[in-house]
């Protein structure tokens, strides 16, 4: 996902001068080819996020489109006032992305889950949060912010995702993409957990159980509209991220359903339950231990059906 | 109107705005008065009949708690009228303690968390150099603020992307919120710090108009540095009893011996060819006396 996004990155760039990428001295052989081919829009700013952040504030307020790259919390908790004050306050045009949403790097430990960024970045006024689910949407969404104006929070996982959509012909900032319809339940997915999402209604499928999908690139703005729609046709609504159960999108889901008129879908929420992991792990791995691999997803959303 | 008149006007707005107010920071606005007024009647190429001109300086105020010596200039320079000062504080106003851009001709950039004023100012000159624009951007920080650790992450890309088009002005007042920066935490050799970071450091009087004149201009023709005024200061600077006692830091000049003899200490220093702004504006005394009325 972060080659796809670093590709199409390139590819903006080379037509729009005015594009500039930020990093905070990572991205160690995938950024490479952006700075050889691009040298003069590339910046490293160092091992210093909240200057970085400030920084590509006052760039952006120069007139660029500034993207800030860094891993797990590092563009987004280390420096989150400079995301609110100078990057949101302004509207400053600028895209902070961070590569491994989640358990990306389960194995290195704790400080680098990213399991809080989705409900902190959505508390933020004027930030819009995206989390692709696949190579399609990754690079889809890097497109949708570029020609977002303001500023943006873009969640990557880091490689390996599959390209699941086909193609999406009419990507758009706040509109989820609906995957297939269902029978009694609907699945909704955002990030790169997508992946175990598909394998989960899968084998539901081969259990006679046939959930509709959707995937919701952007977590903010909400898809209200898709939220109403499968609260009255379906009786369950169950949120999938890779990510706190609390504040995320679960949260984001729930918030829109509260308000809607019984009868409506009951939710049911998997995700991080509001834990952090001392366990060591690989993102496969630690999915599972949390409950959140396509087996467990697949067991939760059958044991509510039967119980 | 000469930077004197100017800061003279900036120190007797603060006294008024804070007054009425009951708002605080007196001590600041005081101390960087004559740095904001040199810089806005005889350095930045600002116009307040376009105050988005993309050739215009940048001007950060990165210490965003003395708002109000900004508003004072803007207004005192035509950005908006001086009438809105009064409003500083009040319910509905655009007028915050810590200085805010939104929907205030001429302010540049928001501020209040300190340290975040010289990275935004970094990315600024940045963003002038690489474009070939010959506008400077001038960042005035507090000394207390330097104990932000994002300052000195500022200062050191600053110096390693040579950005001479960047000027900060260290408002070096030696206080703090709770007492002495040396108290605090020690930031001495301040000098030596900046110029171990790789910059370009002039040190001055920072109420001494020629010294700032001569600083900025030097400022302007460094090569390869980005450089940093120390503008030693008094906190409180022009108000005898409010002069490097940290009480002032929070303190509003109040209704009666206070604002009194701040006035009275003011209108002996006035330079001549202007007249207090306040003289005939009784209407800011009575709105103070209804108002502490009210709380007795």
């Amino acid at each position: 996902m972060r080659d796809t996004f670093v590709r199409t990155l390139i590819d903006i760039a080379k037509q729009d001068k005015n594009v500039h990428l930020i990093t905070g001295d990572l991205g160690f052989g995938v950024l490479k080819p952006f700075w050889e081919q691009l040298p003069d829009q590339f910046t490293n700013a160092g091992i210093a996020e909240q200057n970085m952040t400030s920084f590509a504030a006052g760039l952006a307020l120069q007139g660029k489109t500034v993207f800030t790259y860094s891993i797990g919390n590092f563009p987004t908790l280390r420096c989150l006032e400079q995301i609110r004050n100078d990057c949101a306050y302004h509207n400053a045009n600028v895209k902070i992305v961070c590569v491994g949403g989640g358990f990306v790097y389960g194995s290195l430990g704790m400080s680098h889950h990213a399991t809080e960024d989705l409900a902190i970045m959505r508390a933020l006024p004027d930030v819009t949060v995206l989390a692709p689910g696949d190579l399609v949407e990754a690079e889809c969404a890097t497109r949708a912010i570029y020609r977002y104006n303001g500023t943006c929070y873009l969640r990557l996982g880091r490689g390996g995702e599959r390209r699941i959509h086909k193609k999406i012909d009419d990507f758009q900032i706040g509109k989820a993409i609906k995957i297939k319809n269902g029978e009694g339940v609907a699945i909704f997915s955002t990030g790169a957990i997508f992946d175990e999402v598909v394998d989960a209604i899968q084998s539901m499928e081969e259990h006679s159980i046939n959930p509709a999908l959707y995937t919701f690139p952007t977590v903010k703005p909400i898809d209200r509209a898709v939220i109403e729609e499968c609260a009255e046709r379906y009786d369950l609504i169950v949120t999938v991220e890779e990510h706190n159960i609390i504040g995320g999108f679960g949260s984001a889901v729930s918030e829109v359903l509260a308000e809607l008129p019984r009868p409506r879908a009951r939710i049911l929420r998997i995700g991080l339950d509001d834990k952090y992991s001392s366990i060591v792990g690989s993102q496969k791995y630690l999915r599972d231990v949390y409950g959140m691999s396509a087996e467990k997803i697949a067991e939760e959303v059958q044991g509510i059906l039967s119980a | 109107m000469t930077s004197e008149q100017l800061a003279w006007k900036i120190r007797r707005h603060g006294i008024e705005m804070t007054h009425i107010s009951q708002g605080s920071h007196i001590g600041a606005i005081l101390s960087v008065a004559d740095i904001i007024a040199v810089l806005y009647n005889d350095i930045a190429n600002v116009d307040p009949a376009n105050p988005i001109m993309s050739n215009r300086d940048r001007i950060i105020l990165s210490k965003g708690h003395a708002g109000a010596a900004i508003y004072a200039a803007l207004a005192e320079r035509g950005f908006f009228k001086v009438e809105e000062l009064k409003t500083h504080y009040a319910d509905g106003s655009r007028l915050s303690g810590h200085v805010s851009h939104k929907g205030i001709p001429g302010v540049e950039f928001s501020t209040g968390s300190l340290g975040h004023g010289l990275s935004v100012g970094a990315g600024m000159a940045y963003g002038a150099k690489k474009d070939n624009k010959q506008h400077k951007v001038f960042v005035i920080c507090g000394d207390g603020e330097c104990d932000e650790g994002a300052v000195w992450e500022a200062a050191l890309v600053a110096n390693h992307y040579k950005l001479n088009n960047l000027v900060a002005v260290i408002d070096h007042n030696k206080m703090q919120s709770l007492d002495f920066c040396e108290n605090t935490i020690t930031l001495s050799p301040f000098a030596d710090k900046w110029k171990a970071f790789g910059w370009n450091v002039i040190d001055i009087d920072g109420h001494d108009h020629e010294a700032l004149r001569d600083a900025f201009i030097k400022a302007k023709e460094s090569i390869d540095k980005p450089t940093v005024i120390i503008a030693n200061t008094t906190k409180g600077k022009g108000i005898s009893f409010m002069e490097n006692d940290i009480l002032w830091h929070y303190r509003f000049p109040h209704e009666g011996e206070e604002y009194d003899s701040a006035v009275a200490e003011l209108r002996a220093q006035m330079p001549e060819g202007i007249t207090d702004m306040y003289e005939a504006r009784e209407y800011f005394k009575e709105v103070a006396a209804t108002k502490e009325a009210e709380e007795q």
